[in-house]
């Protein structure tokens, strides 16, 4: 019998790595959206293991819309990464200083 | 120990060493397929979760197409890699502190009695005739039928936004506006020019021009 905090390790675990991708890849833009993608997924693992174990199947509906607003996030993400090498012809983020602030 | 939790302790190490390849390898198209195969096993474990739909929907949409733009972009970009990886080893100590801070406190959360087998006892699997893609459409178009239309909204909005921001009006190019198109007059287009009908005349000027 698998018990619930093993999911909730599994999450935990990936939300870490997540963590450690932001702050390893800083400079690189693709790399850090796949960290947000990882941390993501494991906040899916949780509510996934929660809905099963609580007998609620909400919680796969929100795990429906988060799937939802990932997928746009991602797409809108990739095409400001490609406007932005379209102009600056990099994308490393120490570069991406025009909007002095 | 039973062949679920077997399999999902194989298909959790996959998608912790998988994730850990994405963000540690050097080349960033290794680091989408790692990505990949880290949705993959994910949605393995999704299915041990009973959540089959989401575990199909995990494969086709983020496998399938996000995934794949990834690739597309990655690909299309040409990084120079050097520059990119400035920094990596001077994070690596304080990045691994931070996790480890992280998950030492997580699993020092989830193990007090809160969390427990006999607060949370593993539900009986369903019966043969349970449809997991039917308890969720009930549930998406009664109770939450408001926000999956937002959502719908949300995804219209992400194809106008992407679209809008890679877009370009290259100039140069022949292109009708129909708008001006409609509104030209006659004489915009005809000038008729006098001119005396005897043959010392040398130049006839009749210029057809056309609209730029």
């Amino acid at each position: 019998m698998i018990p619930l905090t093993h999911y909730l390790i599994l999450g935990a675990i990936l939300f870490a790595i997540g963590i450690v991708g932001i702050f390893l890849n800083r400079k690189n833009v693709v790399i850090l959206l796949m960290s947000i993608e990882l941390m993501l997924l494991s906040v899916n693992i949780n509510f996934l293991a929660f809905s099963h174990y609580l007998g609620d199947p909400g919680g796969q509906v929100f795990v429906f819309f988060i799937l939802t607003v990932a997928a746009a996030e991602a797409a809108i993400g990739l095409a400001i990464l490609i406007a932005l090498f379209r102009n600056r012809r990099t994308i490393n983020v120490d570069d991406l200083d025009i909007l002095k602030g | 120990m039973d062949f679920a939790q077997l399999a999902l302790y194989f298909y959790g190490t996959v998608l912790v060493a998988s994730a850990v390849a994405v963000v540690t390898l050097r080349n960033p198209v290794r680091s989408a397929l790692f990505l990949i195969l880290a949705f993959f096993s994910a949605a393995c474990v999704w299915i041990t979760l009973e959540a089959e739909f989401l575990a199909i929907v995990l494969v086709l949409v983020y496998v399938g197409a996000v995934m794949v733009l990834f690739l597309f972009i990655v690909m299309m970009l040409d990084i120079n890699l050097d520059r990119l990886r400035e920094g990596f080893t001077r994070y690596l100590p304080i990045g691994f502190l931070v996790a480890l801070v992280m998950v030492v406190e997580m699993i020092l959360v989830f193990s007090t009695d809160e969390f427990s087998v006999e607060q949370f006892p593993r539900p009986d699997p369903h019966l043969s005739d349970y449809s997991n893609v039917r308890e969720l459409g009930s549930l998406l178009y009664t109770t939450y039928v408001l926000p999956f239309e937002l959502a719908a909204l949300i995804l219209l909005v992400a194809i106008i936004a992407a679209i809008s921001l890679t877009h370009r009006r290259r100039s140069g190019t022949l292109h009708q506006n129909p708008a001006d198109q409609v509104k030209v007059k006659s004489s915009d287009r005809l000038r008729v020019v006098k001119m005396a009908a005897s043959p010392q005349v040398e130049q006839t000027e009749i210029t057809h021009e056309e609209e730029r």
